[in-house]
């Protein structure tokens, strides 16, 4: 039987390795995908102090920090009884909005977009980030970075670094914020917000309207059905920061609608010899392997599946996208993997809709940022939306609120099955008996794993390099406001 | 950066890491036109999509300056540490973990069994009868799966193999890069190799803004939810842990103006041997108490110093690890 091997797996945060088994016919037998790292974050937080531990696990993501230390610092003040004021409350979620804001830029353009605005089997030197700019321009280059570096910088100024979160402290945050910051808050939402739109119009223009795109994501063998996991708030609209977890099967009907605390009950982990990270599956089911459809218990915790698994966006600009989004796909729930890319755009305008709506509440320069602690319960857990998927931390301590244990699932876990069932399908569908296995076909291959942890990747075939491309971005009426033209 | 300089070729790769040093890379914004006029970057994998066997064909120094974060955590790591020594002309450290081992480095507090059993066996959301573990090498029906061996102990790049430059930091800070960057690519002189680039040599407590006042006596060690820290006093005069005596400069103090202590991050100070005996002795000069009974009432009010003293810096340490 012969092996191909894809190692490193690359424009991803982490480690990751694919092997695909090809039979005596030239057929894929079957594939798998390992992750072959393991830091045990779980095990060294034991004996430290559980308020230094948000702080500690902004290092299991330096991509997503945020999230753990938002996660963290939730089950931290579940551990003491209490709860931020409004204002501290408020203050996270603005953090977190930026931290959304920066982390969907990032994946959207630099780690998706080369495969499809530069082309899945173009030359693998220019697929990368420097490669779209060549594509489209250093204007719209240019603008990208400038939008994730406003975000990186608010995240700094709320929390002291944006990759080194020190903002919260139990029962609240370190700092406030205030009129002055506030108002160049305020200024930077409204610039994310056109931003956002920009990048569903890049997104209308390049791959909606190109008919082979289109068909790629209906019709490509990027599709699988799956139960979706989001959390959701009390009108069931997408959440990140708050809410119960809900979980929609594939036919998109509740199955699941759960307080965070309560996870044990609806998700446990399986554990595969050939790979160092777990794989969470639907308790209530069992895990019956690697298989999709309405009895798996596989689900994914993503984009595509926070938008299936709610009713929908709690801002009207998103809201207005998210339901075009389905008019187009066919209704929901969608299960075209590469779809995910569309969710991520339309979760970017949410978040800086959120953004501003936050910057705006006048409690937002509040000087009440702590509430006092004087009791240890011993125990706390709680969950926020990571970029990537539903993301727990559940801690226990001992009466002086020195960590005993600690268990987490983070948010890439969630979708650990569910990225090896995409990959092998990709695989079957693209490698036959005789396909010549080039390095494009083996980046399409890749190309599944990256809708989970972002990708843009769309195309058999690369972009031809003189398509000329028009974005216009257009006010709330309708109003042009700029024309960013490449011939 | 002068244009007429042919590029240099560059590599930025993680090991045991969080991907945060190569968020800091990201971060030079704007920058980035700069760096890619200057330098060809080669190898990056969250960024670009070079693969290890492009990377071992690559002649013996092809690369020019690598970027090496990460602590060695497990045969992988190491084994990718020395295929990019060889292929590289100047090898940084660079950030916490493989200067010092960093966060993954508190590992060293445990052991691979104790973190295999955790993980994988008692972890409450596990179900795993079989107590199945991840194995080296496993055979599947249809052939073999290789796994990393997962080390017992971390260690840092240096502990792996030789290393020209440590740029401290978690993570080093992008204008500290911008500035290596600069000085390597226009032919600036370089300290002698071994040295650590990017940050300063005085202590965070020479240059910090916090005031400090006379009155330098500390009864008693809080925790940081026990007090409502004022914003502008030193924090170990509040009471509150803070590692600036015997750490770097070079942050920015970023975490400080976030209103939170020093966790040592940049590592120990030229002059220190080992972090934790140089904060103990930091410490112990602050106490204002004289009789030994006393003073080891205030030590009691610290929880987990060893957690503190060595949050970064473990597998660097004199104590290395813990035993058992």
């Amino acid at each position: 039987m012969k092996k191909i091997t894809i190692d490193p797996i690359t424009r991803l945060e982490g480690h990751g390795k694919i092997e695909i088994f090809l039979n005596d016919e030239g057929d894929v037998k079957n594939v798998y995908f390992q992750v072959p790292e393991l830091r045990g974050f779980e095990k060294f937080c034991e004996g430290r102090p559980v308020e230094e531990v948000p702080y500690i696990v902004t290092k299991i993501c330096g991509v997503c920090p945020g999230c753990h230390h938002m996660a963290s610092g939730k089950a931290v003040d579940a551990v003491f009884g209490v709860k931020p004021p409004p204002t501290a409350r408020k203050l996270r979620e603005l953090f977190y909005m930026a931290h959304f804001v920066h982390s969907h830029i990032a994946h959207f353009y630099a780690l998706g977009a080369p495969d499809f605005v530069v082309g899945p089997d173009a030359p693998k030197a220019e697929r990368n980030i420097l490669g779209v700019i060549g594509k489209v321009g250093v204007d719209i280059g240019k603008e990208v970075i400038k939008q994730r570096r406003i975000a990186q910088e608010i995240q700094a100024l709320l929390a002291g670094h944006q990759t080194q979160c020190m903002m919260n402290i139990p029962g609240g945050v370190r700092k406030g914020l205030t009129d002055e910051q506030r108002d160049d808050i305020v200024k930077n939402a409204e610039g994310f917000i056109e931003f956002g739109k920009f990048s569903l119009k890049i997104f209308e223009d390049v791959v909606l309207s190109n008919e082979a795109y289109v068909d790629i994501i209906l019709n490509g063998p990027y599709s699988l059905k799956l139960h979706s996991m989001g959390l959701v708030d009390d009108k069931n609209k997408v959440n990140f920061y708050d809410g119960k977890v809900r979980v929609v099967d594939t036919k998109g009907e509740e199955l699941h609608k759960y307080a965070p605390a309560d996870y044990r009950d609806y998700v446990a982990e399986h554990v595969e010899p050939w790979s160092y990270l777990k794989f969470p599956y639907l308790k209530k089911i069992g895990w019956k392997g690697f298989i999709d459809g309405q009895d798996s218990s596989v689900y994914h915790a993503t984009p595509l599946s926070r938008l299936n698994a709610a009713d929908g966006m709690a801002t009207p600009l998103a809201q207005k996208e998210y339901e075009r989004m389905y008019g187009v796909l066919g209704g929901k729930p969608v299960h075209n993997t590469l779809a995910m890319h569309w969710a991520r755009l339309v979760e970017l305008l949410y978040s800086a809709e959120h953004c501003l709506e936050l910057a705006q509440d006048p409690e937002i320069t509040g000087n009440e940022l702590r509430t006092p602690i004087d009791n240890i319960v011993g125990e706390g857990v709680d969950t926020v939306e990571a970029q990537r998927g539903t993301l727990t931390h559940h801690y226990w301590t001992d009466d002086k609120g020195v960590v005993t244990k600690v268990n987490i699932i983070v948010g890439t876990t969630n979708n650990n099955a569910a990225i090896n069932m995409s990959i092998k399908k990709a695989a079957q569908g693209l490698i036959k008996k005789g396909t010549v296995v080039s390095d494009g076909i083996l980046n399409m291959i890749e190309m599944a794993f990256r809708a989970y942890d972002p990708c843009f990747s769309c195309a058999t075939h690369s972009l031809p390099g003189d398509m000329p491309m028009i974005v216009e971005i257009k006010d709330a009426d309708g109003e042009l406001l700029q024309r960013i033209k490449r011939d | 950066m002068a244009e007429e300089k042919p590029k240099i070729k560059m590599a930025v790769y993680w090991a045991a890491a969080c991907g945060g040093c190569c968020v800091s890379v990201l971060d030079v914004h704007e920058a980035l036109f700069d760096v890619v006029a200057a330098a060809d970057l080669v190898f990056w994998p969250i960024a670009l999509d070079t693969k290890y066997q492009d990377v071992e064909d690559m002649s013996d120094n092809f690369i020019d300056l690598t970027l090496f974060n990460g602590a060695i955590r497990n045969s992988e790591n190491e084994h990718m540490a020395k295929m990019l020594r060889q292929k590289s002309k100047i090898l940084v450290a660079y950030g916490s973990c493989s200067h010092l081992g960093g966060i993954p480095g508190l590992a060293n507090f445990t052991t691979k069994e104790k973190i295999f059993e955790r993980v994988y066996h008692d972890s409450e959301s596990t179900i795993n009868a079989e107590r199945i573990l991840p194995k080296t090498e496993f055979e599947a029906a249809e052939g073999i799966l290789d796994l990393p061996q997962f080390y017992n102990d971390v260690r840092t790049l240096a502990d792996v193999v030789e290393v020209d430059y440590f740029m401290p930091g978690c993570p080093p800070q992008t204008a500290r890069l911008v500035e290596v960057f600069t000085a390597i690519v226009t032919g600036a002189e370089l300290p002698p190799p071994g040295s650590v680039i990017g940050a300063g040599d005085k202590a965070q407590c020479d240059e910090c803004s916090r005031k400090k006042t006379e009155n330098k006596g500390l009864k008693k060690f809080y925790r940081p939810w026990e007090v409502v820290d004022d914003g502008e006093t030193c924090f170990l005069e509040q009471g509150l842990l803070c590692m600036g005596p015997t750490t770097r400069t070079g942050c920015d103090f970023r975490c400080i103006e976030g209103n939170a202590p020093c966790r040592g991050c940049y590592g120990p100070t030229p002059d220190s041997i080992d972090p934790g005996a140089k904060m103990m002795s930091a410490i112990a000069s602050v106490v204002d108490e004289k009789e030994p009974a006393a003073i080891d009432k205030v030590l009691d009010d610290l929880v987990d110093p060893a957690g503190y003293f060595y949050r970064y810096s473990l597998p660097s340490s004199y104590i290395r690890r813990k035993m058992s």
